[in-house]
């Protein structure tokens, strides 16, 4: 589904990532660990083909095609889906509008804002004004209905409280199993792993992997001992 | 005059011009309708009881006082001269109580090429009246080198509203120079909706609405689109010349090219006044320009008068964001764009809002 050769991508002059190897195959979900700054976002963002990061090496790959020099909406077409950390307000366009644009699927709009409680949110410009929870359900709802093969997925529970964590914690995972989709998931809280089925994980750390393991052994070890664990033991134990 | 003829009276290619000013051929959604051809009235009539309409010489001879009472005091209020060699325009009065649920529609249309159009409008909204006005001037393709000089008085008695939507649909030399002023009464509403979006040469326009009486509020809303060639110099000013009275001036201005200069000015002649003014504008085109020139004024320290004005490019955060859906980037533009002019910042009656949008809407797909 996705397969990302030697990457290197840089922003600004500043090389952000050094030489990313991934596979994600159909079905599969990966986790995506690491500390601040150590470039998980733009890897995403890199994947999406979104502006300001260029890629100096290597090769992502989705479906058997390369997309390195295809726009964002082309990676979209051929089945990438992102959910943003903090997506920008867009004034004057209504949810809905964007719902229709997604799908023609009038129930299934209906069915997933009542499911994602954004009822109410779907007459209002997307957005603007909503809480944090709001916004995280919002993205997963136009995600569903966009209807992508490849979720990549920036911290979707964050500013979520427990409750709309398995409010869409359920519902994503529902997506992701029924139609065996894959995805890359950035969490710092790990609250996600009780919901979808990951069964691999992988570490970025000064814009490197540094390894690949199971997501909720992998998370225990952070949560109790840190990301300073991982420079310890890189190279020398694996989680696996 | 028969209701029947409205339809007869415009040319049958000018029909979707007339219609692109906001005008209902069928009259079914309106209380009454008015329409000028160049320097002739054709028609009006009136189906409400409550609303009178008539063109303006017609009015003087029926009832000659009005010239008195009403002809250039609102201007006179303004110190203000006006041009004096009009020919035509229409004569609205709603009786006093009366609510008119249905808008009045009157159509101001040129048709001939290099003629100028010089008409001078008399708006009364008795005391306690309600009503909505839409108000659409427009040009035949034919009409392109022509001028537009329209005024308008307003009077708006005690605790009434009027509602004012002008649509203008003109063609791309077309000169536009409308002169309007507003007389607000204690308690009396006025709103004035501005819709532009059709190429035009020059549109240069500076409505004022005084509120002369304590409580009176005005708000001024205008969607503005620009294209290359043009220029749109619009503002509107309030002058609150009676205390607690409340104002806002809302616009959203887009340029494709062509330069806007959008004004807004709050005088506060008197105390508790309190004013808003917003102005927001995109800029498409490397050659767009847009210029806005907010002006705050007060003679007395109690009172409340803010502004906010924004204008740039469309962010490309919000493009990519919209492409991350599917969307290209064109398509990305256009939705924001047609976001930005959202009719929601006009104060339309709920009859007007879907049939302006789909006007919009339209406007916009042909020019984006």
């Amino acid at each position: 589904m996705l397969e990302i050769n030697n990457l290197s991508v840089e922003i600004e002059n500043r090389l952000i990532l050094r030489n990313i190897n991934l596979t994600i195959k159909k079905g599969e979900i990966m986790i995506l660990f690491g500390p601040n700054g150590s470039g998980k976002t733009t890897l995403i963002k890199t994947i999406m083909g979104l502006g300001g990061y260029k890629i100096i090496n290597g090769e992502i790959i989705v479906k058997n095609k390369i997309v390195n020099n295809l726009s964002v909406e082309e990676r979209v077409w051929l089945g990438l889906g992102i959910m943003y950390q903090h997506p920008p307000k867009i004034r004057g366009v209504k949810l809905y509008q964007m719902a229709k644009f997604l799908s023609s699927n009038e129930k299934l709009i209906k069915t997933m804002a009542d499911k994602l409680s954004l009822h109410t949110h779907l007459s209002r410009d997307i957005n603007l004004d909503y809480s944090g929870g709001e916004m995280k359900r919002a993205e997963l709802f136009q995600l569903i209905l966009q209807n992508p093969d490849c979720l990549l997925l920036d911290e979707p529970e964050s500013g979520v409280d427990i409750e709309n964590i398995s409010l869409m914690g359920k519902v994503l995972n529902n997506y992701l199993q029924k139609e065996s989709k894959s995805a890359l998931i950035i969490t710092h809280t790990g609250y996600i792993l009780d919901y979808v089925k990951a069964k691999k994980g992988c570490v970025m750390m000064e814009g490197k992997l540094w390894c690949v393991g199971n997501p909720k052994e992998m998370f225990e070890v952070i949560r109790k001992k840190g990301y300073e664990e991982c420079k310890v033991c890189h190279g020398e134990k694996r989680f696996y | 005059m028969e209701k029947k003829d409205f339809t007869k009276l415009i040319d049958e290619r000018d029909k979707n011009i007339v219609v692109s000013s906001g005008m209902d051929f069928s009259g079914k959604t309106r209380s009454a309708s008015f329409l000028q051809q160049d320097n002739k009235v054709v028609l009006y009539n009136s189906l409400f009881k409550g609303v009178e309409i008539m063109g303006i010489q017609d009015a003087f001879h029926t009832y000659p006082e009005i010239r008195k009472r009403y002809w250039g005091n609102a201007f006179a209020k303004l110190k203000k001269d006006y041009p004096h060699d009009t020919e035509g325009g229409y004569f609205i009065r709603v009786k006093k109580g009366e609510n008119v649920t249905l808008p009045i529609q009157a159509c101001l249309f040129l048709k001939k090429n290099k003629f100028n159009q010089k008409v001078h409008n008399i708006i009364i909204v008795e005391e306690g009246a309600r009503v909505y006005l839409i108000t659409g001037c427009s040009a035949s393709r034919a009409a392109n080198e022509s001028l537009h000089l329209g005024i308008s008085e307003f009077f708006i008695h005690k605790d009434g509203y009027l509602n004012f939507t002008m649509i203008h649909s003109w063609q791309e030399d077309v000169r536009v120079k409308p002169m309007s002023a507003a007389i607000v009464e204690e308690g009396a509403t006025f709103v004035s909706n501005y819709v532009c979006l059709k190429p035009v040469r020059e549109v240069i326009m500076y409505p004022t609405a005084v509120l002369s009486g304590k409580g009176a509020r005005a708000s001024f809303n205008s969607l503005l689109l620009s294209h290359p060639g043009s220029l749109q110099d619009i503002g509107s000013r309030v002058i609150f010349a009676s205390p607690d009275t409340q104002a806002e001036i809302v616009s959203r201005a887009v340029s494709l090219g062509g330069r806007i200069i959008a004004r807004g000015h709050l005088k506060a002649e008197a105390v508790s006044a309190k004013a808003h003014l917003e102005c927001r504008g995109l800029v498409i085109s490397e050659r767009g320009i847009i210029h806005a020139v907010p002006e705050l004024e007060t003679d007395f320290r109690d009172v409340d008068l803010s502004h906010e004005a924004a204008i740039g490019k469309i962010s490309k955060e919000e493009i990519e964001y919209l492409c991350s859906r599917g969307m290209t980037k064109a398509k990305a533009q256009s939705v924001i764009i047609r976001g930005f002019m959202n009719v929601d910042i006009l104060a339309l009656p709920k009859v007007l809002q879907q049939e302006i949008k789909n006007l919009e809407d339209k406007t916009l797909e042909s020019s984006l």
